[in-house]
């Protein structure tokens, strides 16, 4: 028996403790948001959040596992996680659609240590996720028009002292 | 059966202009509309007047007879007939179709046809309509071949325009006034005077009484509120939220999860031996089928239980009828074979021309197998019970997935429902369906319980329907700066061939997939003959991003290009001395233009070009490359395309994007080999993909000059390899003649 705390709530799997994490959430806790796309940490279709950071789900063993996880099914997942999913939709830039959950993750994560990426920043946080539809151009776009929407509200709120 | 069999060989085989034969027999049929599915299970409380259209209190649902794969398909469908409807996309539900012949695809088999695109003659035009009578007559529901735009511009134009005519009179009934005195908008019906006004939900009732209009009138395109501007893709916000639409998604009480572990020796028939104790015994494991000796299905509470158990299963195949060694496939479209399969195009007489010249020029090209890759690997969820067989599966082609179930199951396809999911990309792969039937096959031995067989990233990619390695072999003759005379004999295995046998359908007759996007191009030469040779023992392959014009172009356009070297002519200049067509010409005009192609690029800059008709759609790309220390660098792609009528500017960039990505992945990194009989690659470490930080800067711009609407996920892709080939030369003076590039020159970060 092993005890995740995936989005914050509790959860118990009974599973071997060398199943990856990703089949853990999908196949034991319905949680199909991280997809399944190589197995081998080569694509970044699982990505999820442990402890704040992303990971790859489909090699993570669910026996090593501790601390938070976080998916994009999060009903409290951050600010900036919400801006980025915002300007996804803005920018229109999911096709199939398949790996942007994991895109998101990584765009997300990004933007919430650094709200001033530069491009090679970018590059470097964006890398481990494979498009096959080729959306990377929006990617592109909506991670830095997320990035400025940002930066001016934290200067708005700078302004207001909050 | 037997009836669409012979149809099916006069029309398919379409070497020669024999649609006609087909039309005869066919044409009472096409007469008849197909039954309107939605009907058999409607609910009370919902109308629907054609099987794109249902209305009921809940709002106004709108079925796509095509699947979304990503391409954008059904925002641009939902959006013709909201158009007519007279209501904004948001106001719709958008749906995939169940599996039936109403949502038959008329205008695919029209790219058979031994008529250009650009060609509007009044021969032509009457074979193209013909040949969609056959189509309605087949009923194939098929997502392919960049049709769906122009497939559906009519049909569900005319859906929401009838339905809307209907609801005027419906409430004009209603509320007792002349028609010509009710306005529509956004879903609302309103008369002015008896200050009266009802959504179109709440004329269900009404409407059940008006009958389906004779007559109706479509807009003109400078009315259009919705088609012409850029749309809001109706699934964007639950993809980007993360929600479950795929079929790898779907929950079922009591399910199965699983994996298939299929010959590796692609086609080859059965096993001598398996052992399978490990497996069996291997944690969480309920069960292991056989599917007919092809391979074995694993069952367990949990996929990644089946995996690590189907790695378990030893097995001694039988060996494949292809050859065991990839050296024997490259040589297969090395040398020209004998038989000609087809020769489309023949003007002047290229042959007597070619071989008076005392020296002509000559290049020998090649290139590899490609697997598809989608990135969500091939499932299926299959519950098989005394009601029937419910299937869930992203696929492209649901009535012939219906007609294969019923053959399999026995089980009349009216109990047979298959829910077409979204998809993780299809690109062609899914238009098979081998992943579906295994489900059904297993789910047959596994009677009541739901099963999800979801196949793991090696076994998708060594089991795929592969783009055809292709040959080609070029021949000019050159009279000073003039080409007299132009040759092209290209050699693939043929996709069709495949298609139709696995479609239960006959097969055999020319493949012009071999030879398209040149037969067909808008060059023209004094003398030009394109021959085309099938190549007969290969890997199984299919349709793939662009079919034949995804090798071809790489051919022709690196071919082109070394002639405009030959004959020192700039190479914007030198296509543009050959190319005829006027919207071809426009094209390539104007990727010249916002490329900056006339003006000196700096140094340690270059550029390359290519132009591509495919699927009637003229492309011209131009490639901008640095040379770096570490490797070359793609630095921009401009690209022109013209779609006819651009319905939706945003998607149509967000396709060209996507077929230019896609194409430069092929381009620089993608090769499936064989070895030992078995596919090597088996995953992105072993056949990588192109990755953000490899991504150039897009540029696109779309006309209108040409006078058909066209479809556009697949031109965007062919002209990218020439142009980047092109551009390479240009830099290095080295010409490229097989790819994958990489092979023979350094990217910049290519590796992972």
């Amino acid at each position: 028996m092993h005890q995740l705390k995936v989005n914050g709530e509790l959860k118990t799997v009974d599973v071997d403790e060398n199943m990856p994490l990703l089949w853990a959430l999908r196949d034991e806790l319905g949680i199909t948001g991280p997809k399944f796309g190589c197995g081998k940490s080569l694509c970044g279709a699982c990505t999820v959040y442990l402890n704040g950071n992303p990971v790859k789900s489909c090699v993570l063993p669910v026996g090593n596992i501790q601390g938070d996880i976080e998916t994009i099914e999060n009903p409290n997942r951050s600010e900036v996680f919400q801006v980025v999913q915002k300007k996804w939709i803005e920018h229109q830039v999911a096709q199939c659609g398949y790996c942007q959950p994991g895109q998101i993750l990584s765009a997300a994560s990004l933007l919430s240590n650094n709200q001033n990426p530069s491009d090679e920043q970018i590059d470097t946080a964006m890398q481990g996720n494979i498009c096959r539809c080729g959306t990377y151009p929006r990617i592109k776009k909506a991670l830095k028009d997320a990035a400025s929407s940002l930066q001016s509200s934290k200067i708005k709120k700078d302004d207001v002292g909050e | 059966m037997a009836n669409i069999k012979k149809i099916a060989r006069r029309s398919f085989v379409i070497g020669s202009v024999s649609a006609a034969g087909g039309v005869a027999v066919g044409y009472w049929a096409y007469q008849k509309p197909h039954d309107n599915p939605l009907l058999r299970e409607i609910e009370p409380g919902s109308i629907s007047t054609s099987p794109y259209i249902m209305i009921n209190a809940d709002g106004i649902t709108v079925v796509t007879p095509r699947a979304e794969m990503g391409q954008g398909v059904h925002t641009t469908l939902a959006a013709m007939v909201a158009e007519e409807l007279e209501v904004e996309l948001d106001q719709i539900r958008v749906v995939h179709g169940p599996a039936s012949k109403a949502y038959f695809n008329d205008a695919i088999l029209e790219e058979a046809l031994p008529f250009k695109s650009y060609d509007y003659s009044s021969l032509a035009e009457s074979a193209r309509a013909s040949i969609r009578v056959v189509g309605k007559f087949l009923g194939l529901q098929m997502t392919g071949g960049s049709s769906s735009i122009h497939d559906g511009f009519d049909k569900m134009r005319l859906a929401g325009a009838s339905v809307k005519q209907m609801l005027v009179k419906a409430a004009a009934n209603k509320w007792n006034v002349p028609v010509d005195e009710i306005s529509v908008s956004k879903g609302v019906v309103s008369h002015f005077k008896s200050k009266s006004s009802a959504r179109y939900q709440g004329l269900v009732e009404e409407l059940r009484d008006i009958e389906m209009p004779q007559n109706v009138k479509l807009k003109e395109p400078q009315d259009w509120k919705v088609l012409g501007k850029s749309q809001k893709r109706v699934d964007m916000e639950d993809k980007c939220l993360g929600k479950p639409v795929y079929s790898l998604d779907v929950r079922l009480p009591n399910m199965l999860f699983g994996t298939v572990k299929m010959n590796p020796y692609l086609g080859a028939k059965g096993y001598k031996s398996a052992n399978l104790e490990g497996a069996k015994e291997s944690k969480g494991i309920v069960k292991i089928l056989d599917l007919s000796k092809k391979g074995f299905a694993v069952l367990a509470s949990n996929s990644w239980y089946a995996f690590e158990a189907s790695k378990k299963i030893s097995v001694d195949w039988v060996k494949p009828s292809y050859p065991m060694d990839n050296e024997q496939h490259i040589q297969s479209v090395s040398r020209v074979p004998k038989q000609k399969d087809s020769c489309n195009r023949d003007d002047g007489s290229a042959g007597s021309v070619l071989s008076s010249m005392s020296t002509t020029y000559k290049s020998q090209y090649r290139v590899p197998y490609l697997a598809h890759a989608t990135l969500e690997p091939m499932n299926a969820t299959v519950v098989y019970s005394d009601a029937g067989v419910e299937i869930w599966a992203g696929n492209q082609a649901p009535t012939v997935l219906l007609n294969l179930v019923h053959g399999l199951t026995g089980i009349s396809t009216s109990k047979i429902k298959v829910h077409t999911t979204m998809m993780g990309g299809g690109f062609g792969r899914r238009a098979e369906l081998d992943f579906v039937m295994y489900a059904v096959e297993a789910a047959m031995q596994m009677k009541g319980t739901p099963i999800q067989l979801t196949w793991t990233r090696e076994e998708d990619m060594t089991h795929d329907f592969y783009r055809p390695i292709a040959g080609a072999f070029l021949e000019a003759g050159i009279d000073g700066e003039h080409i007299k005379a132009l040759k092209a004999d290209l050699l693939a295995p043929s996709v069709l061939d495949g298609q139709m046998s696995r479609m239960g359908m006959p097969s055999g007759g020319p493949d012009a997939t071999i030879v398209q996007a040149v037969w067909d191009s808008p060059y023209e030469f004094d003398n030009f003959q394109v021959n085309g040779y099938k190549v007969q023992s290969s890997l199984p392959v299919s349709s793939w991003r662009s079919v034949g014009a995804s090798q071809n172009a790489f051919f022709f356009e690196s071919f082109m290009d070394e002639l405009s070297y030959k004959v020192s002519m700039d190479p914007v200049d030198f296509r543009m001395k050959y190319l005829k067509d006027e919207p071809s010409r426009l094209v390539l005009q104007k990727v010249a233009e916002i490329s900056g192609w006339k003006n000196p690029p700096e140094a340690g800059v270059f550029r390359g070009v290519a132009f591509c008709l495919s699927f009637g759609v003229p492309v011209a790309q131009v490639v901008t490359i640095i040379m770096t220390k570490e490797g070359i660098k793609i630095k921009d792609v401009h690209a022109v395309v013209d779609v006819g009528i651009a319905l939706d500017p945003s998607n149509i960039e967000a396709q060209v994007e996507s077929g230019i990505i896609f194409g430069l992945t092929a381009a620089m990194m993608g090769e499936i080999t064989v070895k030992d009989g078995k596919v090597e690659q088996n995953n992105f470490d072993s056949y990588p993909m192109l990755r953000f930080q490899q991504s150039p800067n897009i540029v696109i711009e779309i006309l209108s000059n040409q006078p058909k609407i066209r479809g556009i996920g697949e031109p965007g892709l062919p002209p990218i390899a020439p142009a980047l080939s092109n551009a390479i030369f240009s830099a290095t003076k080295k010409r490229v003649r097989q790819l994958p590039l990489q092979n023979h020159v350094n990217f910049l970060n290519t590796r992972v």
